[in-house]
């Protein structure tokens, strides 16, 4: 008897973890950078779907939302007779425009450097840098400095604890897109984890695309470069030329 | 209010664009500089991407100098033929400029190399004129002293291929008129402005022309030159950012008028040891930036080295 309970404990408990799931939703997934977009706040909201009581150990979710990457060279300025100029350089092969992350508790206690490395969750894994080491003497001192940089102009941040659990079932997440976004798909991860190993993540994403006016002058200056030019020119010239007559008849 | 830039990708102030614009539209008017000079540093001050700064920067000084010249012209302020000389000459040297410009961006140290022709130029040009000027004005407050001729017959009067140029009331050769559009339309490529800081004191010292034509020829000159450069960027890399172009230009032809209009009422040499006063400031800050210890060391930009 005690036999079989032990068997049905320890084939049980893997699908009981396993059975914890997460169900989520976006107040948005499209962002529209209009000519007055001046940053847009998106609610991540969701909630733990059990099909059995939940097991021993407190439930935790990390919330990320991450740019498109692109490749980046960072720059190190140096004294040299006397003055500040460029010298060593480290290129980055990849790098999100934007990065946040949301919690409900501090990263080190609630998610394992194991599943970081698997999951790429935190702001330096999110980083792609491979073999920086030999193209400077302190490498790691420029991956430190792109994410000073970064976190200063607010594109890379972490707020632990501002992940709000409601009774280790409902959760949401604020998360607010700086006006100096890039344009492209982001991807929005949830992941839950219980004793800092993760038992659910589900992805989602956000398209965040120029509208209007912007999307129109953006698309003119890459399809028709000449006539973007000379149509800028025209502008220019009509704008001149307007306001020396308004000035003439302003005169009169 | 703020504004999305669409081609710079971020969002500014539209009151804080309209000042700008405006500001260097009134001195524009005011110097007949273009303003490249002054508009660049501010658009980098203000988070603007450096390459977006300079293309953008050339668009608005296409404005602000019709704006300017059409003024000029009413009152007769314009030396046309000397004009396509000038430009002619900015047109070769301006080629060369943006061929130096290309290898230096392949050496990594293009930055460095525009700050230290600025702060050369702008210093020695700003340092000359203000001596100059210094001395003009003592020279009026005492009368009586010896009067220099405003020009004086020196070699350069020895060169061959001379024409008249009557609103200048000068007859020299097209020679040295040809190597100073050169000279400005080449540093005018590596630094991004129209020149005019450049062209009104090299006019003025080296070509002998009368100050009253100076500033309108400066300007006819500059709006060609910044028209070739805002379609070169606006084809060749495209960053010229018209909604950034647009609140600038607004800015700027209104405040262009106004400086037009104060710069009759004042001297010729309160004038110059205004800009050149305007001038040595631009050098001092930039060359505090390269002097001084930067808050940060690293600095990042897209993409990988070539």
């Amino acid at each position: 008897m005690i036999r079989a309970a032990l068997i049905w404990l320890l084939t049980a408990l893997p699908a009981l973890a396993a059975s914890e799931d997460i169900v989520a939703g976006l107040s948005q997934n499209r962002v529209s950078i209009t000519a007055d977009f001046d940053g847009s706040e998106i609610l991540i909201y969701g909630a733990v779907k059990r099909t059995a009581p939940a097991p021993e150990g407190a439930l935790h979710v990390i919330i990320t939302v991450e740019g498109p990457s692109r490749a980046l060279t960072v720059r190190k300025k140096e004294r040299t007779a006397g003055i500040w100029i460029n010298r060593e350089a480290v290129q980055i092969a990849s790098a999100p425009s934007f990065y946040a992350i949301s919690t409900t508790g501090h990263l080190r206690d609630i998610l394992t450097e194991t599943e970081n490395l698997r999951h790429q969750i935190t702001i330096p894994r999110a980083i792609r840098a491979v073999g920086i080491s030999q193209q400077a003497q302190n490498a790691p001192e420029f991956l430190e400095a792109l994410i000073r940089v970064r976190e200063a102009e607010d594109r890379y941040r972490l707020r632990e604890r501002s992940v709000h659990f409601t009774e280790a079932t409902l959760f949401r997440a604020d998360v607010v897109l700086p006006a100096n976004l890039t344009e492209g798909l982001y991807r929005v991860r949830i992941f839950l984890t219980r004793d800092g190993q993760v038992v659910d993540r589900i992805e989602r994403q956000i398209n965040v695309r120029k509208e209007g006016l912007e999307r129109f002058l953006f698309n003119m200056s890459r399809d028709q470069p000449l006539i973007y030019g000379l149509l800028s020119l025209l502008i220019a010239v009509g704008a001149g030329y307007g306001a020396s007559a308004a000035f003439r008849f302003i005169k009169r | 209010m703020q504004i999305f830039l669409p081609i710079a990708d971020l969002s500014v102030n539209l009151f804080l664009l309209l000042g700008i614009g405006g500001v260097v539209g009134f001195l524009s008017g005011l110097f007949g500089v273009g303003g490249g000079f002054l508009i660049t540093p501010l658009l980098f001050f203000i988070g603007i991407p450096p390459a977006i700064a300079v293309a953008t920067g050339a668009n608005q000084v296409v404005a602000s100098s019709v704006s300017g010249v059409l003024a000029q012209v009413k009152r007769k302020a314009v030396d046309f033929p000397m004009g396509f000389v000038l430009l002619a000459g900015g047109l070769v040297g301006s080629a060369l400029g943006v061929w130096v410009f290309a290898r230096l961006t392949a050496a990594g140290q293009v930055d460095l190399f525009v700050q230290l022709s600025y702060v050369l130029f702008l210093g020695l040009i700003g340092l000359t004129m203000f001596w100059e000027s210094v001395v003009a004005l003592r020279r009026v407050n005492r009368p009586g002293a010896p009067i220099r001729r405003s020009h004086t017959h020196n070699w350069i009067h020895g060169l061959p291929f001379k024409m008249k140029f009557r609103a200048s009331g000068l007859y020299i050769s097209v020679l040295p008129p040809l190597a100073v559009g050169a000279l400005v339309g080449f540093l005018a490529a590596i630094m991004g402005v129209g020149g005019g800081f450049i062209m009104v004191p090299a006019m003025i010292y080296l070509l002998g022309m009368p100050t009253k034509v100076v500033i309108g020829t400066s300007l006819f000159q500059i709006i060609f030159v910044t028209a070739f450069t805002t379609v070169m960027h606006a084809v060749t890399a495209n960053t010229v950012d018209m909604m950034l172009a647009v609140l600038l230009i607004l800015g700027g032809v209104i405040g262009a008028q106004f400086g037009a209009q104060v710069s009759g009422r004042l001297k010729a040499e309160q004038l110059r040891i205004l800009l050149s006063l305007l001038v040595l400031g631009v050098a001092v800050k930039i060359a505090a930036d390269l002097l001084l210890r930067p808050s940060e060391l690293y600095t990042i930009t897209p993409g990988l080295l070539p």
